[in-house]
């Protein structure tokens, strides 16, 4: 397909998701065990991600800034924003858009193959909108706490490198992290990431939904739905970022 | 009662339907026979609205399916029930929730009601309570074939589609599912129409039978009269192993006596 003919397919797939449900009751149940499935699930891997990444970014960045003209708050100071304006939002997302989007697509595109999204249909059940709008509003909505606890989290990383170790001193960690803080930096990053959360179940639904064939196109699909939204949020992370913090 | 007027239907140039017509009746048997790829499940397909057709009228009782808008046909597809080859069970659900759902969805009814009619129509195809709250993962294809039928009639369809309702299941089990199928189709006065190349299933419960052949109505007729047809693509599709040669020799011989 084209990819004029694909767009022009996912924004028509998308107005069949964005109407009322048939039964807000069956939408809400839905939607909370999307929550669960999507969000908490999730924060087990984040967390792990994040903490690490903390540490090692903590680790990295005074390794190379050894230089007596810089002060000793810079290492705090760069990986709090580093974490808060690109790790926790964007990284996170493209490792999350392998987790959630190939979950999302691989499941939508089994119900496919193997007909249960036909046997929705005869029902006279609007599949898409029953299936798709769940995932997308249940991880839009659990994003914002997946961004905080990983910026938290990997905070946490950093200063245990300043407790366990003596490469950075935990006063100097603590100081950094506090130092010159921009709280819009929070607005921004927790803005693209309800993003990038959008483009993650919204496209994975996609390849999903349209997926046909056997295991291996579903396969394929997922692949598919990984590897174009992966694409979209870095895309999406430059022009958001142009706009919003030059 | 479906009525469908030369029917058209193409996949990127490959003209799949050719002017197909037929008139599916209410509280019948309606089968739709033919070779794989011979175009009956597009045909079935296209009668649901699953694939939109190219040109003609598919009719629920007066009622042009292509010329409905989305919210229609929506409407329409509740008066509908499939059974897919595959059974197509929700495997997120329980067996109770599988046919509970569309009432959830659409009935109007209350929870007590809704568990009353899912209950009635499990025991109507002969599930026990066992079974209930088993995935259909844990059940056999039987049982998986008995659940989708439930779940089609719990909204009190006016139409049955059924696809290849017996693939993959033992004659017995095929036999039992056939007569399911059968019974409700003339207890609930149901337009029933089954896609199927199963010449036991179509011996069995087949009223009225449609053979389709390279996209053509070849052949309409009633299951006793497809012993005498002269048609060669019919008789090289039914009488294609040699029971059933032996079968049709022994019909004519009785017609001739």
């Amino acid at each position: 397909m084209g990819i004029i003919k694909e767009t022009g397919t996912y924004f028509l797939l998308m107005q069949r998701v964005f109407v009322l449900p048939d039964k807000w009751r069956i939408f809400f149940r839905q939607f909370s065990k999307e929550l669960e499935k999507l969000g908490l699930l999730s924060l087990p891997i984040v967390i792990i991600i994040s903490v690490f990444i903390g540490a090692i970014m903590t680790m990295q960045t005074k390794l190379n800034t050894e230089n007596p003209i810089l002060p000793t708050y810079t290492t705090g100071l760069v990986t709090r924003d580093t974490l808060l304006l690109e790790f926790s939002s964007t990284i996170m997302c493209l490792i999350l858009a392998g987790k959630v989007g190939s979950n999302i697509a691989s499941e939508i595109g089994t119900m496919r193959i193997t007909e249960q999204i036909d046997a929705l249909e005869i029902i006279g059940v609007n599949a898409a909108n029953y299936l798709i709008l769940p995932k997308i509003t249940a991880f839009v909505v659990m994003m914002p706490f997946l961004v905080i606890y990983s910026i938290v989290v990997g905070l946490v990383g950093g200063y245990c490198i300043g407790l366990f170790t003596d490469i950075i001193s935990v006063s100097d960690y603590l100081v950094g992290i506090q130092y010159a803080f921009i709280p819009y930096y929070v607005f921004y990053t927790i803005f693209k990431s309800l993003f990038f959360a959008h483009i993650i179940a919204s496209v994975a639904a996609y390849y999903g939904y349209y997926a046909y064939g056997g295991a291996l196109d579903v396969g394929r699909a997922s692949t598919s739905a990984v590897v174009n939204s992966s694409i979209l949020i870095l895309f999406f992370n430059l022009l958001i970022t142009s706009l919003m913090l030059n | 009662m479906i009525e469908v007027k030369h029917v058209n239907k193409s996949f990127e140039g490959h003209h799949v339907l050719k002017d197909i017509s037929a008139v599916f009746e209410s509280g019948k048997v309606n089968m739709i026979i033919g070779r794989s790829g011979s175009g009956k499940t597009v045909l079935m397909k296209s009668v649901i609205g699953l694939h939109r057709v190219d040109s003609g009228r598919i009719e629920y009782n007066g009622r042009n399916l292509p010329d409905m808008s989305v919210k229609d046909v929506r409407l329409l597809r509740r008066e509908v029930g499939m059974l897919f080859q595959g059974a197509a069970l929700f495997d997120s659900m329980t067996v109770f929730d599988n046919v509970y759902f569309p009432l959830e969805m659409f009935s109007g009814l209350s929870a007590y009601e809704m568990r009353e009619r899912t209950a009635f129509c499990l025991n109507r195809v002969n599930l026990a309570d066992e079974s209930f709250e088993l995935f259909p993962s844990e059940i056999s294809g039987g049982m998986q074939k008995r659940v989708a039928i439930a779940r089609a009639i719990a909204l009190n369809p006016k139409y049955l589609f059924c696809d290849e309702p017996n693939s993959g299941l033992d004659p017995k089990t095929a036999l039992i599912i056939d007569q399911l199928i059968a019974e409700i189709t003339k207890e609930y006065d149901i337009t029933t129409i089954i896609n199927s190349h199963d010449m036991n299933s179509i011996m069995e419960i087949g009223d009225k039978i449609i053979f389709v052949n390279e996209g053509q109505k070849e052949w309409e007729g009633s299951k006793d009269s497809i012993f005498h047809s002269d048609n060669e693509a019919l008789n090289n599709f039914v009488f294609a192993s040699d029971l059933f040669k032996k079968v049709k020799k022994a019909a004519n011989a009785y017609k001739k006596m």
